[in-house]
C-alpha cells in the first residue's frame, strides 16, 4: 500500500470512527413492550438487551410499570406484544489444534463467511393486572425451533412485592444475566462460568446460563434495592418432557443495591445452586425410560455477584465455586457398567469474569470481558492440575444508529479468545479465536 | 411618499422585532439553553445539576416529553393524558398555592412516585442523584425558574380524629363546592360537567373516579389528598378551593372522599355503620346544574 493510500485508508478510519462517536443521538431496544407503553428501550434498557435498575423493576413486577394502565384492557385493540430479533452477520472462527485425517493428525482450521444467528420470536405481556406471561421461540440457523421461554407469572400477590410466582421455564435469577448479554460471538456470546463442565464430566444439569423448567418465588423492595428469589427445577438442563429421574434443584440468589452519590446505583449480591441429578437409567429396549434414573449425586455452583458503576463505567463481576460429585466427574454410573475409578473424588474448581460496560449513550456501548476459571481439584488424582482450565477474553462494540420504540438495530462488532489447558487433540492446550460483523435488529 | 414608505418599514421593523422577541420566549436559544442548563435543584442535602441530566433525559424521557420539553415526544401521539409540556412552567403536582411554581422536591416526589392512570411510571429505581439532576433539567425548560420563585407551600394542618360527624360533614362540603358537577353525586367521575372537561390545552380530561381506585395522581396518603383540595390541580380544570373551604372542612372532605374508595379504611367502616350512602345528602336531589 503506497503511503497515500495508508493515509487515505486512515483517514476513512479516523472519520468512521468520528461518525460513531459523534453522530450517535439516540438508542433503541425491545419493541413489544416498548410499543405497549410509548417507551423508548433505553428506558429498560443500559443498551438492548442489558436492563438497567428501571428495566429489571419493570421485569420483577411481571412487566409492569405498575401505572394502573398495565392490563391489556388500557390497549389499543391493534396491539399484538410481538418481537422477532435475528442477526445476519460475517464471522471468523479460528482453531489452533482440530483433529484431521490427513497428515500431521492437526492442524489450525479457519473458517469464515456470511451467516445468519437464527431467529427469536418473543412474545410477552399482561393477560389482566398482575398476570403476566412470556414466551421466547427460538430457532438455530436451519430453522430448527425450540421453547426458550415459556412461562406464566402471578405478581404483587396479596398486593405485595415480595410475592411474584412463575412457572414454566425461565431464565435463572442471576444476577448478572447471561440472556441480556451484549456479546455475541461463538467463543464470547455467552459466559464461560455459566456453562462450565471439567473435562470428562457427564453432569446433564449444572449450567445456570441455560433457561430451566420450574416454580420460582421472587419478591423485591418496592423500589427493586433488595431483590431474592428461590426456584425448585426439574433436573432436565431445560429439556422438554419429563426427567429421567424424579430429582430436583434449587437455585437461590439475593441481592443488595445501594446509591453512592454520583456514582450511581451499585448492587452486590449471591447466589448458589444445588442439586441431584440421575448417573444411571433404566432402559427398556436400550432407550431409557422417563422416571427410570436412579443414582443420584450431587452438585452445587454458588459465589458472588457484583455491578458496579462508575459514571458511564460499569463493572459486572461474577464468582462461582463449583462442585460435580465423583460419579459425574468420571462420567460414572451407580450401579452400572461404569464404576467409579479408585480414589475418584468431586471435581471443584473456582472462576470469576469482569465485564465491563463504557456507554458512551444508550447508542453507543464498549464492551470487554475477561473471564477465568480454574481447576482446584481433579477427580482423578494425578490428572494434571490445569486440565480443563479456560481462559475467555472478549470485546467489542454494539452502535445502534436510531432509537425509537417500534423497531431495533445494531451494528456489532465482537472479537473474542478463548484458551482451554490440555484439550487439544494432542493433549496440549486448544485455542479458539472468533471475530464477528453484524447487524442485530428487532422489529 | 419617501416618509410614507420611511414609516412603513420602521413599522415593518417594529413588527419584526417584537415577533422576534416573542419567538426568543416561546424557544429557547441555544445562549439561553446553555445559561439554563446551570440550573440546579435542591432537596433536601441533595444538589441537583441540570447539565449532568442530558443523558438520562434522553435515555428515560425524551420519547414522551420530547427534545423541546414541550411534551411533543415521538410517543406523545399514542398517549392519553398527554405528556407534561414542560416549557409552560405548570404542574398538577405542588405543595405551593395555585398558580406558582412548585417545590424542587414536588417535581422530585413526582418523578419517583410517577402518576397513577397515566403512562408516567415510578422512576424510583434511579438514584436519588439522578432524580435531583432531572428535577433541575425539567426546570431548564422554562423561563419562569429564572423569572419566578417557587410559591409557599400551604400548610396542614393535623388531621382530626375521623368521626361520623366528619364524614358526613365531608358529604355536605361535596355539595356545598359543587365536586358533584365534575365527579358526579356518587363520586365516579361522570357529573354532568364531566363530558366537557379540557386542560389547559384545550384536550379533554376526565375527573377522578373515587371509586375505581386508591391512588391519586398527586400521592396516597390523606395528606396528599388535603394537598389536591388546597393546591388545585394547575393545568386541569380542578381549582384550588383554598379560598374557598376553611381547614376542618377540608379534612371532612377528606374523610368523605376516603370512604368512598375501594380500599378498606376506618371511614368506609364508619360510613357503612351510620348507613352514609355516596350522593347528596338529603332526600332531595340537588338542582340539576346549568350547563
Amino acid at each position: 500500500m503506497t503511503s497515500a493510500r495508508k493515509r487515505l485508508a486512515g483517514g476513512l478510519l479516523l472519520a468512521s470512527l468520528f461518525f460513531f462517536v459523534f453522530s450517535a443521538s439516540d438508542a433503541y431496544g425491545l419493541p413489544a413492550f416498548a410499543r405497549k407503553y410509548g417507551l423508548r428501550c433505553s428506558a429498560c434498557h443500559e443498551a438492548w438487551p442489558m436492563l438497567n435498575y428501571f428495566g429489571q423493576k419493570f421485569k420483577d413486577n411481571g412487566y409492569q410499570l405498575m401505572n394502573d394502565r398495565d392490563a391489556p384492557i388500557w390497549q389499543n385493540n391493534g396491539y399484538w406484544p410481538v418481537t422477532m430479533r435475528i442477526t445476519p452477520s460475517w464471522h471468523r472462527e479460528s482453531t489452533d489444534k482440530v483433529a484431521i485425517d490427513q497428515t500431521g493428525g492437526q492442524q489450525q482450521i479457519t473458517a469464515h463467511g456470511f451467516d445468519v444467528g437464527g431467529l427469536d420470536i418473543l412474545s410477552g405481556g399482561t393477560l389482566d393486572k398482575n398476570i403476566s406471561f412470556l414466551f421466547v421461540l427460538s430457532s438455530d440457523e436451519t430453522a430448527l425451533f425450540h421453547f426458550e421461554s415459556v412461562n406464566a407469572r402471578l405478581d404483587n400477590l396479596f398486593g405485595s412485592p415480595w410475592l411474584n410466582v412463575k412457572m414454566g421455564k425461565f431464565e435463572l435469577d442471576n444476577i448478572v444475566s447471561e440472556k441480556r448479554g451484549l456479546t455475541l460471538t461463538t467463543n464470547g456470546g455467552g459466559f464461560q462460568l455459566y456453562h462450565f463442565i471439567p473435562v470428562g464430566d457427564n453432569n446433564p444439569f449444572g449450567q445456570i446460563g441455560d433457561n430451566q423448567f420450574g416454580l420460582e418465588w421472587m419478591g423485591h423492595s418496592a423500589n427493586d434495592r433488595t431483590r431474592i428469589s428461590a426456584a425448585l427445577l426439574g433436573s432436565t438442563d431445560g429439556n422438554v418432557d419429563l426427567p429421567g429421574s424424579n430429582s430436583y434443584t434449587g437455585f437461590f440468589a439475593g441481592s443488595q443495591a445501594f446509591e453512592a452519590g454520583k456514582l450511581g446505583t451499585q448492587r452486590v449480591g449471591f447466589y448458589a445452586m444445588v442439586g441431584q441429578a440421575p448417573t444411571n437409567t433404566l432402559t427398556s429396549g436400550g432407550a431409557p425410560i422417563a422416571g427410570g434414573g436412579f443414582g443420584n449425586k450431587a452438585f452445587s455452583r454458588e459465589g458472588f455477584a457484583g455491578i458496579f458503576y462508575l459514571g458511564k463505567l460499569d463493572f459486572q463481576v461474577v464468582t462461582q465455586h463449583g462442585s460435580d460429585n465423583a460419579y459425574f466427574a468420571t462420567s460414572s454410573q451407580v450401579g452400572g457398567s461404569t464404576p467409579l475409578p479408585d480414589g475418584a473424588r468431586s471435581a471443584v474448581w473456582n472462576g470469576a469474569f469482569v465485564e465491563t460496560h463504557y456507554v458512551y449513550n444508550p447508542q453507543l456501548i464498549f464492551i470487554q470481558r475477561s473471564e477465568w476459571i480454574r481447576m482446584s481439584q481433579q477427580a482423578i488424582p494425578g490428572t494434571p492440575s490445569n486440565l480443563g482450565n479456560i481462559d475467555n477474553y472478549v470485546i467489542g462494540y454494539r452502535y445502534m444508529p436510531f432509537m425509537n420504540s417500534r423497531a431495533g438495530f445494531a451494528w456489532h462488532n465482537e472479537y473474542s479468545w478463548i484458551r482451554q489447558r490440555g484439550t487439544a487433540p494432542d493433549g496440549t492446550d486448544l485455542t479458539s479465536s472468533s471475530l464477528l460483523l453484524g447487524f442485530d435488529f428487532d422489529f | 411618499m419617501r416618509r410614507m414608505m420611511l414609516s412603513g418599514s420602521l413599522a415593518l421593523t417594529a413588527l419584526a422585532v417584537v415577533a422576534l422577541c416573542s419567538l426568543s420566549w416561546a424557544q429557547m436559544t441555544e445562549a439561553d439553553e446553555n445559561q439554563r442548563l446551570g440550573m440546579e435543584s435542591h432537596i433536601g442535602k441533595l444538589t441537583g445539576h441540570a447539565a449532568a441530566a442530558q443523558g438520562d433525559y434522553r435515555r428515560f424521557c425524551v420519547g414522551c416529553h420530547g427534545v423541546l420539553g414541550d411534551g411533543e415526544g415521538e410517543n406523545a401521539q399514542w398517549i392519553d393524558p398527554k405528556p407534561r409540556n414542560f416549557t409552560l412552567g405548570i404542574f398538577k403536582c405542588r405543595s405551593t398555592t395555585t398558580g406558582t411554581l412548585p417545590l424542587d422536591s414536588d417535581l422530585y416526589d413526582t418523578i419517583g412516585r410517577g402518576l397513577d392512570s397515566s403512562n408516567m411510571p415510578s422512576w424510583n429505581p434511579l438514584s436519588s442523584q439522578q432524580r435531583a439532576d432531572l428535577v433541575a433539567y425539567v426546570k431548564h425548560f422554562s423561563a419562569r425558574w429564572v423569572t419566578e420563585k417557587p410559591g409557599e407551600p400551604i400548610k396542614i394542618p393535623p388531621k382530626p380524629e375521623i368521626t361520623a360527624e366528619r364524614i358526613k360533614a365531608g358529604q355536605a362540603v361535596f355539595q356545598k363546592v359543587e365536586c358533584w358537577k365534575c365527579h358526579g353525586q356518587t363520586g365516579s367521575g361522570n357529573g354532568p360537567s364531566a363530558a366537557t372537561l379540557t386542560d389547559d390545552q384545550n384536550r379533554p380530561i376526565q375527573p377522578y373516579n373515587f371509586h375505581d381506585n386508591n391512588r391519586f395522581k398527586c400521592g396516597t396518603t390523606d395528606e396528599d389528598l388535603y394537598r389536591i383540595f388546597m393546591t388545585g390541580l394547575d393545568g386541569t380544570p380542578m381549582p384550588s378551593w383554598s379560598d374557598n373551604i376553611k381547614p376542618d372542612e377540608a379534612w371532612d372532605l377528606v374523610f368523605y372522599l376516603r370512604s368512598l374508595q375501594p380500599m378498606k379504611s376506618r371511614e368506609k367502616e364508619i360510613a357503612r355503620q351510620v348507613g352514609l350512602k355516596p350522593g347528596a345528602p338529603s332526600a332531595t336531589p340537588a338542582p340539576a346544574p346549568q350547563q
